[in-house]
């Protein structure tokens, strides 16, 4: 059955989706008999999961599955939540090198706070299936460069539209501080929180001289109204400021500047984080890693180590991990368990790429742990999911059961045979065994 | 006396490769032996001659690396996996003098030999990447430390990677904590022509030529498709297309063609006239024509790769890999047949459009065809997990029904790399002659929680996981942190 008849199905059933339009419905499902980790709580063996109508509604060791819902056979099997990436540029980015397809930077000006990626997001987007077949379900897709690089947002990976796919919009700010940063504001790590605290100030100001403004009776600001606009979020706390940043010393200046305003500063990159550590778990603030970092990549990254998460995590810093590669987002789980390798536990590598990712950006009441009424985001996998044998054999989004297909699958069945009377130019792509 | 050396040269090639000359010699075209140097040549003349002929003026860029002390080692009890096929448990590992000496059961070793009880751990030859940039884009990456890419002219033959490699890049000691015992660091993909790339060991050296490979036949890198046209058609200069890459290797081969012809015959004419005219850029093109230098070419597309097989088959010369092949698996009949290997990464894709049509079976494909599949990485970081992303390569195939097995992937990042590099007959698997290169791991190498516990090079244990005095490091990380910041996983 295609995905058009499908469709037509659903709508002739009356189903109610829960959200926005989608091609294929939730089903109500029941994993039975898994090893599942809900991340919430304790792991569970031949443990039951229970989703109807696109949400979890139970989960336990001793569940009945109720007539008419279908099961999937979990047997031997490792259930956790859907992956979350917290920091890609999914559905903004198709051709890293092809403009056209690159929909992640504004660029013209060092602060850009009022770009908003949304209305960039392509839901057709090749690299959202191979994504999700990886196990990825949730991320963060931000927009990068400059000072200040706009608002990211989180969608789900799965929707017709970018409306059906979106989770929040707005959901952070993103800024970078250290060399990149310096370099568009005047060339020294004090030119960029110059121009930061500038922002801050004129934006605040802005917010007490609202109507003043509006009648052009006040001093000239350095932002346009648009940008001035969009930094209130960030200053009522009601949004974290992502800061791309790696220096101890950098990231201590944001700690500072972040206190002075009151904002919430989570950390990207973080690659000396672990020498701030102790003030980085005292002022609450997350830090999204990759673990797979070892090089003094540049004179900002001189301390950089493999057991940057595990020394994180010690010190009690909230921790997120991710591979800041869109393409090969699913690759979290190769970084995780690199993050295991070096000492991590288990338990908080999952924690990295599930529930944390959602507690940043505000979502953690429906996403990023296994848990009645959260939504139905899930990936059975053949085994430990961060083992490089394993693979996800199910994924599940918004209780969706996602098909097998992508590109990607579809140029390797063009060219599984290469058979001279027969050109790939004749053939499909086909179904994945 | 240059006759005698010429003689001792055209019998090894290994040797010619190893002093990296542009030996006037032609043992693909079937050159007649080299007479005695005649009288003629005058003898400054003479010594500019034994200058090429042995190689860069009296050797002067060859191989100063020597082993570290070895004591003769027994690994006991592992699971061997030998490169050649093979997967064995509970087996010792003798190595002595730099060589692998015995492989079995219950090995009986001489009084004095240093016996590491290995139950439990797994056993493989050194990983060898084919694709690097250590020490040409070294860490850090800041604009002083950029030496890969000689971007003013389209065809830079006559530049050698060694001449920019610099020994403390950081990125050689993670490597070596990887497992990772050979690479081969080449130019980057900005020409058509790019230079010549070198074979190394990640063994510490204070010069370039400390880690040299003794022997390891130069490469030549070449690059196709969208880098040469972008870097050059944006200055507004040939190539901006794809058919002006191409002829620009139309003309290089064609110089260099003269240009091996012109010293050929001077050779076989006994070299009484005055030498031929010294050309650098020619000199390794004449090289790759005599078969001396390795073609490495960096190639994305199907269509491109057959093109330059074409191109090969019109100068008459060999393709070693074609390297990145993200398409490889469309033309992977075309690679079987001609033997051209074909370096490849597992998953990279998506990055420009010739990186589009990328699918992680790629590597799984290439092999399974019966081509030469290598797992390469142009990546600092990726050459410090060559193992689990031969690991995933191998996982991905097999989820799609494609016959790989576990020998195929260790295969990929140790035996047919050394064959692309030249290197085949002392390094890649471990069987006894071989060279004693071999990583001890914590457990299973195609796991991701897996560590090279020890790693040894021509028998000499050179880096230990749990002994700090057995850790190399760079000049570069010396004292470059307060001593609070020291230490850790690197």
């Amino acid at each position: 059955m295609g995905r058009g008849m499908r469709l037509g199905a659903a709508v002739l059933l009356g189903l109610v989706l829960p959200f926005g339009s989608t091609a294929l419905p939730a089903q109500d499902l029941a994993i039975v008999g898994a090893t599942i980790h809900p991340v919430a709580g304790p792991s569970i063996e031949r443990g039951t999961l229970l989703m109807r109508d696109g949400v979890i509604v139970a989960v336990g060791a001793d569940l009945d599955v109720p007539a008419g819902v279908r099961r999937i056979d979990g047997t031997g099997k490792v259930v956790t939540p859907g992956l979350f990436d917290a920091s890609t540029q999914l559905g903004l980015v198709e051709i890293s090198l092809e403009s056209t397809t690159v929909d992640s930077r504004m660029s013209g000006d060092p602060v850009e706070a009022g770009f908003d990626v949304v209305d960039g997001l392509n839901p057709n987007s090749t690299l959202i299936p191979i994504n999700r077949l990886g196990g990825l379900t949730t991320a963060a897709s931000l927009p990068s460069g400059g000072l200040i690089s706009g608002r990211g947002m989180v969608i789900d990976l799965w929707g017709e539209t970018g409306e059906a796919m979106l989770v929040r919009p707005r959901a952070a700010m993103v800024a970078s501080f250290g060399p990149s940063a310096a370099s568009v504001t005047g060339g020294a790590r004090g030119a960029a929180a110059l121009r930061l605290r500038e922002v801050l100030e004129d934006a605040r100001f802005w917010a007490a001289n609202r109507e003043a403004y509006d009648r052009g009776e006040t001093r000239p600001l350095s932002l346009s109204r648009l940008d001035l606009e969009a930094l209130q979020p960030v200053l009522s706390g009601e949004i974290p400021l992502i800061v791309q940043v790696d220096r101890s010393s950098d990231i201590r200046a944001v700690l500072r500047i972040a206190d002075e305003y009151g904002i919430r500063p989570v950390i990207q990159r973080g690659t000396e984080a672990w020498m701030v550590a102790a003030e980085l778990a005292v002022r609450r603030v997350p830090v999204i890693v990759k673990p797979l970092t070892s090089l003094p990549a540049g004179f900002d990254r001189l301390g950089a180590r493999f057991d940057n998460a595990t020394l994180l995590h010690a010190a009690g810093v909230s921790l997120a991990i991710s591979s800041f590669q869109t393409h090969r987002a699913h690759n979290i789980t190769q970084e995780a368990g690199n993050a295991v390798r070096f000492g991590l536990p288990w338990e908080a590598a999952l924690r990295a790429v599930t529930l944390t990712p959602a507690e940043i950006y505000g979502v953690a009441d429906r996403y990023g742990s296994i848990e009645p009424g959260k939504v139905a985001n899930v990936v059975v996998w053949s085994g430990d999911p961060f083992e490089l044998s394993s693979r996800p054999e199910q994924v599940i989004i918004r209780g969706v059961l996602v098909p097998r297909e992508s590109r990607q699958i579809e140029l390797l069945e063009r060219y599984r045979t290469l058979d001279p009377d027969r050109p790939p130019a004749y053939r499909e792509g086909g179904q994945t065994p | 006396m240059i006759g005698r050396w010429l003689r001792l040269v055209r019998r090894s090639s290994v040797l010619a490769a190893a002093v990296g000359i542009a030996l006037p010699l032609a043992p693909l075209q079937g050159t007649p032996a080299p007479q005695e140097v005649g009288s003629e040549v005058a003898s400054a003349d003479r010594q500019d001659a034994a200058d090429v002929l042995y190689g860069r003026p009296n050797g002067a860029w060859m191989s100063t690396y020597r082993p570290l002390p070895s004591r003769p080692t027994l690994i006991r009890g592992a699971t061997i996996m030998t490169g050649a096929g093979e997967e064995l448990e509970g087996a010792d590992l003798f190595m002595r003098n730099g060589r692998v000496e015995a492989i079995g059961r219950h090995l009986e070793v001489p009084a004095g030999t240093e016996v590491i009880e290995a139950r439990g751990r797994y056993v493989t030859p050194g990983i060898i990447d084919t694709h690097s940039h250590l020490g040409v884009y070294p860490s850090p990456s800041v604009s002083s430390t950029r030496d890969g890419n000689e971007a003013t002219a389209p065809n830079t033959a006559e530049v050698w990677a060694m001449h920019s490699v610099w020994p403390q890049d950081p990125g050689f000691t993670r490597a070596l904590a990887a497992g990772v015992t050979t690479l081969q660091v080449l130019p980057g993909s900005a020409n058509l022509v790019g230079g010549r790339g070198i074979t190394l060991k990640t063994v510490p050296g204070r010069t370039v030529q400390d880690m040299m490979f003794p022997g390891a036949p130069m490469a030549l890198k070449m690059a196709c498709g969208e880098n040469p046209k972008r870097v050059y058609g944006g200055k507004g200069k040939l190539p901006s297309t794809r058919m002006g890459n191409v002829a620009g290797y139309r003309e290089a081969f064609i110089e260099g063609e003269r240009y091996r012809r012109e010293w050929d015959a001077w050779v076989e004419g006994g070299m009484r006239d005055s030498l031929p005219k010294r050309d650098l850029a020619k000199e390794t093109i004449a090289e790759v024509l005599r078969g001396n230098i390795f073609v490495h070419n960096h190639c994305y597309r199907a269509d491109e790769m057959v093109g330059m097989l074409n191109l090969a088959r019109e100068f008459g010369f060999r393709i070693r890999s074609f390297h990145h092949a993200v398409e490889a698996y469309k033309v992977r009949d075309y690679l079987a047949r001609d033997s051209v290997a074909a370096s490849m990464w597992v998953d990279w894709w998506g990055f420009k459009l010739e990186a589009y049509d990328a699918v992680p079976q790629n590597i799984a494909l290439v092999s399974e065809a019966g081509a030469r599949a290598i797992l390469h990485t142009d990546s600092n970081m990726g050459i410090q997990v060559m193992n689990q992303d031969a690991a995933r390569a191998m996982y991905a195939g097999r989820a799609a029904g494609l016959d790989v097995g576990r020998e195929d992937a260790l295969r990929w990042i140790t035996a047919n790399p050394a064959w692309a590099l030249g290197l085949d007959d002392r390094i890649g698997t471990l069987e006894p002659g071989k060279n004693a290169d071999v990583v001890i791991w914590s457990g299973d190498p195609f796991s991701v929680y897996t560590r090279a516990d020890q790693v040894f090079i021509d028998g000499a244990l050179i880096y230990d996981r749990q002994v700090s005095a057995v850790q190399p490091t760079t000049d570069f990380e010396v004292g470059i942190l307060p001593s609070s910041a020291r230490g850790g996983e690197r």
